[in-house]
């Protein structure tokens, strides 16, 4: 597939710096890809794959270093400039226009004018040739995530690329949609397009790619056949250190129900919203539950009607520790010893624009005694802050900076740190390593399980199986509101949860759900 | 026939009415189909009436009036650009700041032209045409900025929605992180929305002191440019819906002039009262069905755009 041996690499970037003020986002950076190629970019949040990654593709330019285009020094003023030369980009969080159609979405990825006509019976072709099926007159924001990113594949296949960069496309797929994307990318590159391919998943990478390219703190690493390591020795590269995999801790011998979800029903509110059906499930004391499912299931609608954003209809639907809580609202439920980390860190998880310290003094006043005589205790505020940023390794220039300065990584480790830190009874993590570097993942996953360990009980709902079979003791799937019945780890694998992902649960599949509690 | 004879003049009082809120609302929808909001309107028709009473009685040419009412609209737009979206600064604040500026501006303007007479825009009549009873004084013997006005409709409609720099000025509007991404100038395109949209503002404050009440008088747009501007969430930015609604917000204002020649025994500050009664009760039945807003509302309109990243 790949010819190593004669002919010039597709793309060759030779030494390429790019500084930040106080920092070297990229530092003298070599990279090869050659026709046909599929190449993994592999890297820690922080890493400066996507300062790379956006140099190529022409929206920064770099300090330094020589980028060649099929053995040609070339520069990339700009993405219409990437694009022209045939780079093409499907970016991690979708470059889409939600309020327009498909059509209209790729019409804008296109360089001059279209036929809008002519354009759909394009979609529709190479939407079938490469197994992407799209309907080009839905409007975006009726599709479901894994549609949208064929939008983002086709509008790049559209302009004919000889060079595909995706930015962790499978973050937000089912295994069975990555592993249709896989084989459109195989087939990409046996037609001679050049991948470069940027994700955190290794076994992924592993299956799917000719070479990797690890960066760590800004400089090159190496270059290796991913096939010849295993996800161990990749990771370790990727660190620069060993990585403990999370100790799965002893069977939970029938701990006390803490948190008990009984027939929970909530209409939608909107009209694109999931409404919750019937929804049944307990977390004892000692346990991780995990909840999979596709983003826009009723991950988002199942979190506020846990956390209080909105009440239940019937108090009983949801028991803390024997007691109704349906009808308490966040904070009452907070001082019961309710944590919750939501799926939005900012605006739901974080007020964007108030510093560490104060946010972190808006979810723990209570449980951590941030008040005297009615007033902000700012000492013991700024201690607990301090205490996070230290105790999770929170990158930040310090707790007065505001929230919305934190990358993504950063601000989710300080939530989730604010929320451990509160020593709840019962936590519920949303997506807790969501963008967070693989030694950060590993130490949150630690910390959630000693935590269940001490008693707690933890649910955790993500759509990262590899996450959710780390360190989960039972999981349920939720798709289109309802949850399937609960599963120990032991009797469910893979595959079955993947295909309750893709919503084959219901009246017609003769899978009954069996009661395993 | 004699007992409608009043049919005719209502209806022509109702199109003068209305023609200012058209330009200005018309101009206003492009900036906000853009992502910004500027709630400068008020401001930038006063100085547009203002400039553009100036320019005729200094001239004596209403064309050039008129375009030095849309050349001050659009300066005005440009200071708000210079503000929001390059020095990044709130666009609500200083969207209001705008309008209290034009205010002050367009009176220190004006000061030596008060009470100054000039004669109103003339209007065009069509040998024939003009002549047909009833719908000939409608249809055919306006004057040009009224055809202008229904024209700029039809033009904002059909670049929005048929065309590839329409569909951009839209894409910005919907999402700017995801426009720059794909390598579109957000800034560039916000800019010339804004300035479009301070253009047609100019033009529709001369309408009012050149057309609809030919003198000029300090604060003489007397709420209009808040009108347009809630006309437009009424029409959910839908250039068709404007045309309407501003012939709808119209009527209700000669309503009263008429309602008062009539001899009704209602108050006269009531009928004064009821364009904005009207914003109101319409802005809540709208309100309610928020899909519909959804829509077709600009998704990033008033947030401010950082490149970096």
């Amino acid at each position: 597939m790949s010819e190593t041996g004669g002919g010039a690499p597709q793309l060759e970037l030779r030494g390429i710096t790019k500084a930040y003020p106080g920092c070297l986002a990229n530092d003298h950076i070599d990279l090869k890809i050659m026709p046909g190629e599929i190449h993994a970019l592999l890297g820690e949040n922080g890493a400066g794959k996507s300062t790379l990654v956006k140099i190529i593709y022409g929206v920064l330019a770099a300090d330094e270093g020589d980028i060649l285009w099929e053995g040609v020094p070339v520069t990339i003023p700009n993405p219409h400039g990437a694009r022209k030369i045939g780079i093409g980009m499907v970016f991690q969080h979708f470059s889409l226009f939600e309020a327009m159609t498909v059509s209209e979405n790729i019409a804008l990825g296109l360089p001059g004018r279209q036929n809008m006509r002519s354009l759909e019976k394009q979609i529709i072709d190479v939407s079938k040739n490469y197994g992407l099926p799209l309907d080009p007159q839905r409007q975006v924001h009726t599709l479901s995530v894994g549609e949208k990113q064929r939008i983002e594949i086709v509008r790049c296949l559209l302009q004919n690329p000889k060079l595909l960069i995706m930015d962790e496309p499978t973050s937000v797929l089912t295994p069975q949609e990555a592993e249709k994307m896989f084989e459109t990318l195989r087939r990409l590159a046996t037609e001679g397009v050049s991948i470069l391919y940027i994700s955190h998943k290794l076994d992924e990478i592993r299956a799917l790619c000719h070479k990797a390219t690890i960066l760590r703190g800004g400089k090159f690493i190496n270059e290796c056949d991913p096939t010849k390591e295993t996800a161990k020795t990749l990771a370790e590269m990727m660190i620069g250190s060993s990585l403990r995999a999370p100790a799965h801790h002893k069977a939970v011998k029938g701990g006390d129900v803490r948190l008990k979800v009984r027939n929970l029903t909530v209409p939608a509110t909107t009209e694109f919203g999931i409404s919750l059906k019937d929804i049944s499930f307990n977390v004892k004391s000692g346990e991780v539950f995990g909840i999979a499912g596709v983003a826009g299931n009723g991950q988002i609608e199942l979190l506020s009607a846990l956390s209080g954003e909105t009440r239940s209809q019937a108090a009983d639907a949801v028991t803390l520790d024997g007691e109704y809580i349906g009808w308490l609202s966040p904070n009452e439920r907070r001082d019961l010893g309710l944590a919750f980390v939501p799926e939005d860190r900012l605006g739901h998880g974080s007020v964007p624009e108030m510093t560490l310290s104060e946010n972190a003094f808006l979810s723990g006043y209570n449980r951590m005694k941030l008040i005297s005589a009615g007033f902000i205790n700012n000492i013991s505020s700024a201690r607990y802050a301090t205490d996070i940023v230290r105790k999770f390794d929170v990158r930040t220039p310090g707790i007065f900076h505001t929230a919305n300065s934190l990358s993504g990584g950063n601000l989710q480790k300080f939530i989730v740190g604010r929320e451990i830190l509160q020593k709840p009874d019962v936590i519920i993590v949303a997506h807790p390593t969501w963008g967070v570097d693989a030694g950060a993942a590993a130490f949150i996953h630690q910390t959630l399980i000693d935590l269940a360990e001490k008693g707690a009980a933890v649910l955790v709902i993500s759509q990262d199986l590899d996450e959710l079979f780390a360190i989960s003791n039972r999981i349920a799937v939720i798709s289109e509101g309802r949850l399937s019945a609960a599963k120990s780890l032991k009797e469910i694998t893979v595959e079955e949860i993947g295909l309750l992902m893709g919503g084959t649960h219901g009246t017609g599949a003769p899978k009954e759900a069996s009661h395993v509690a | 026939m004699s007992g409608f004879d009043w049919i005719v003049p209502v209806f022509l009082t109702v199109i003068t009415a209305a023609t200012p809120l058209v330009f200005a609302a018309i101009g206003e929808l492009v900036s906000e189909k853009s992502g910004v909001l500027n709630l400068g309107v008020e401001g930038m028709m006063l100085v547009g009436a203002a400039t553009g009473f100036i320019a005729v009685t200094v001239t004596g040419s209403y064309f050039l009036g008129v375009a030095a009412a849309a050349f001050a609209g659009a300066a005005m737009a440009l200071l708000f650009g210079i503000l929001t979206l390059s020095l990044m600064a709130n666009q609500v604040a200083t969207g209001l700041a705008l309008t209290l500026f034009g205010v002050g501006l367009s009176a220190l303007m004006g000061q030596d032209f008060v009470g100054v007479p000039v004669d109103a825009l003339t209007k065009l009549n069509i040998p024939g045409l003009s002549d047909i009873p009833f719908l000939g004084p409608i249809l055919f013997a306006q004057d040009a900025l009224v055809y202008l006005s229904i024209i700029m409709v039809g033009v904002v409609g059909w670049f929005l929605y048929k065309t590839k720099a329409g569909l951009i000025l839209r894409a910005v509007g919907d999402s700017h992180d995801a426009a720059h991404a794909i390598g579109y100038p957000v800034i560039a395109i916000r800019y010339l929305a804004v300035l479009f949209g301070g253009a047609m503002s100019g033009i529709g404050g001369a309408y009012l002191s050149l057309a609809y009440t030919p003198m000029w008088a300090e604060n003489m747009t007397a709420g209009r440019g808040w009108i347009a501007l809630a006309l437009i969430v009424f029409a959910t930015w839908k250039p068709g819906l404007v045309l309407l609604g501003a012939y709808m917000f119209g009527g209700i204002t000669i309503l009263q002039l008429h309602a008062q020649a009539a001899g009704l025994d209602v108050p006269s500050q009531f009928l004064s009262m009821l364009p904005y009664v009207a914003t109101i009760v319409v802005l809540v039945l709208i309100s309610k069905d928020q899909s519909r807003i959804r829509k077709h509302a600009p998704a990033c309109i008033g947030r401010v755009f950082h490149p970096a990243a």
